[in-house]
């Protein structure tokens, strides 16, 4: 969903917030009877998916090969440059504070989103009356558009708006802080907004996955006397395990993917001296207008492509594992 | 449960949800707020004095905000259409058809999954520009119409489906239609339900696609539209709220109606546990 949240390999339109498959084996009986069937009716079922995978991703995954190794621009270019791109990223200063920036997006994300979510699964697993309602609002971030939420905390971190006035109030500060327009700051609203997105949809995870720990062991562990903390890091966090390893993959996945939070933050700038810039948000301004290079880019993706390609590998096993 | 537990547990639920829907609240009652309220004093009250809808007609003045919205409803349409019917198609023949290169084209589905969206998606926009699609609906909905993990999803799900029920209707002569129609699709409505309902969420809410192919601002979805209107530095935040709701509003409601089939798909497993 998110977009932007933990997703694997998502197309845009593929449903939403990252589910991942669990590819299941068919069953197969020894014997079948023989269906009477033409032999073009299941390429005629799979046509228009088989054509929107050549279209639409086979393609575009080898042209961006080749653009890599072009100059093209929006308008014009096109011409063969060899490695170039390549070789300018290597001197990019904004392409290495973009990659900073993931850097510490990843580790300020990966402690909090994995653990925090986990609390809150372990709050709304109880079949308390009106839990779904809890459910659904803890959720309620994770469905609404990354725009959306970054409109909505661009007027809260504001230095007019309500998180520097409630601090000034309680006279935490004396001059508001600027959240939007200093290079760290924003960098950390951004961080902010995207935990605060990430909860409720981690949480879902962690609650899918606790109705697999067995019952019995807290059962056991109270009558031993066992408190409800320990009991946490005794039973629960063990048995969340995989998911939890499944999680932080997911994390570092979306630190490298990350775009809208920090374009809406910083109102497309990429904060002062664009040295809040992500990866995509590169891709993406060098995908327009008349400075926009699509060969750059299209370079940029592939180096997108090389940092996630391990965790996304790492994912799929991960999967298949827990199938 | 003892009382004790209960209260403690509620006590936090209701703390979380301050946290989460808070900032939602807050947006909302900014765009109630009349001009005559002033909302930047240091203590702005969570209750709008005058309560008014004038801001959401004034937003309409300054960006065509239904217009957006009837674009990103357009695109979501498309989707969503694409999704339910392309995604079933090809998943049931890949869990239920045999034929030759069937295991061949599940691989290269698969192999999909391992490529975020945005590095294909330069190449994606060049793609969309040779078909002459830049700058068009139909180029924003185009390339997520059918995603390649919905077609993954639905052969899971119809590859769920007990062989015998298959075998049955073959030797009473059903042919692959008529099997796809009577007994596959009663037996996959959950997670044909679950793919609906991302594929709306996913496609009303994306914004760094659309961002990319449209140009013409009467041509703009409502996030790349919310987005401008923000960018404009001297917008009033009372209008720039009143835009928000109208881009959040639709999918709360959407959401509100069709979670119980959400819900249900997480216990099935659609959505990873």
């Amino acid at each position: 969903m998110t977009a932007g949240h933990g997703t694997l390999g998502r197309a845009r339109g593929d449903a939403g917030s990252g589910r991942h498959v669990r590819p299941e084996p068919v069953p197969r009986p020894g014997r079948k009877p023989v269906a009477n069937q033409r032999w073009f009716t299941p390429w005629l079922l799979v046509a228009p998916a088989a054509i929107w995978l050549a279209v639409f991703n086979v393609w575009p995954s080898i042209n961006t090969v080749v653009l890599a190794f072009t100059n093209a621009k929006p308008i014009g270019g096109g011409h063969f440059t060899g490695p170039a791109n390549f070789r300018r990223a290597l001197n990019d200063d904004q392409l290495a504070d973009a990659l900073l920036n993931s850097v510490v997006f990843m580790l300020v994300c990966l402690p909090l989103l994995t653990f925090l979510p986990l609390l809150l699964a372990v709050l709304v697993e109880k079949r308390l009356p009106g839990i779904t309602f809890f459910r659904t609002a803890f959720y309620t971030p994770v469905i609404a558009s990354a725009v959306v939420v970054a409109v909505i905390w661009g007027w809260l971190l504001n230095e007019q708006g309500m998180i520097n006035g409630i601090a000034r109030q309680l006279k935490i500060i004396q001059e508001p802080l600027p959240f939007l327009t200093d290079r760290w700051l924003l960098l950390f609203s951004a961080i902010s907004l995207t935990v605060w997105k990430g909860l409720g949809y981690y949480m879902i995870i962690y609650l899918s996955a606790l109705g697999n720990v067995r019952r019995e062991l807290h059962e056991a562990a109270a009558v031993d006397g066992a408190g409800p903390v320990r009991r946490f890091f005794a039973i629960t966090v063990p048995g969340v395990r995989n998911t939890m390893l499944l999680i932080s993959v997911l994390i570092s996945v979306s630190a490298l993917r990350t775009f809208t939070e920090l374009y809406v933050l910083s109102k497309g700038t990429g904060g002062p001296g664009g040295r809040d810039m992500s990866v995509v948000m590169l891709i993406q301004m060098y995908s327009r207008g008349f400075t926009g290079h699509l060969g750059y880019a299209s370079a940029l993706s592939i180096l997108l492509f090389v940092l996630t390609i391990g965790p996304m590998l790492l994912l799929l096993r991960l999967n298949r594992k827990e199938a | 449960m003892k009382p004790g537990e209960r209260v403690l547990r509620y006590v936090l639920l209701l703390l979380v949800l301050v946290i989460s829907i808070g900032p939602f609240l807050w947006q909302l009652s900014t765009s109630l707020k009349s001009m005559r309220e002033d909302i930047y004093t240091l203590t702005p009250r969570f209750i709008p004095e005058h309560p008014t809808f004038e801001n959401y007609v004034k937003v309409a003045e300054t960006i065509p905000v239904w217009a957006y919205a009837g674009n990103s409803l357009v695109v979501a349409v498309i989707v969503v259409g694409g999704n339910a019917i392309g995604a079933t198609l090809a998943g049931f023949a890949l869990a239920r058809l045999r034929f030759r290169g069937g295991k061949l084209l599940l691989g290269a589905f698969l192999a999909t999954l391992v490529l975020p969206g945005e590095v294909t998606i330069i190449s994606q926009y060049v793609t969309i520009r040779s078909l002459g699609l830049a700058d068009t609906l139909l180029g924003v909905a185009l390339p997520g119409a059918i995603g390649m993990l919905n077609v993954l999803l639905m052969r899971t799900a119809f590859a769920a489906i007990p062989r015998e029920m298959d075998e049955a209707a073959i030797v009473d002569g059903a042919n692959a239609w008529q099997r796809l129609v009577r007994i596959g699709l009663p037996n996959v409505r959950g997670m044909l339900s679950v793919i609906v309902i991302f594929a709306f969420i996913g496609a009303w809410d994306d914004f760094l696609w659309p961002l990319i192919v449209l140009n013409d601002p009467d041509k703009f979805t409502l996030t790349v539209g919310l987005q401008y209107l923000n960018g404009t530095f001297s917008a009033n935040p009372r209008l720039i709220a009143a835009g928000t709701m109208i881009a959040f509003i639709p999918i709360v409601i959407v959401f509100a109606v069709l979670q119980r089939f959400f819900f249900r798909g997480v216990e099935e497993g659609a959505i990873k546990g």
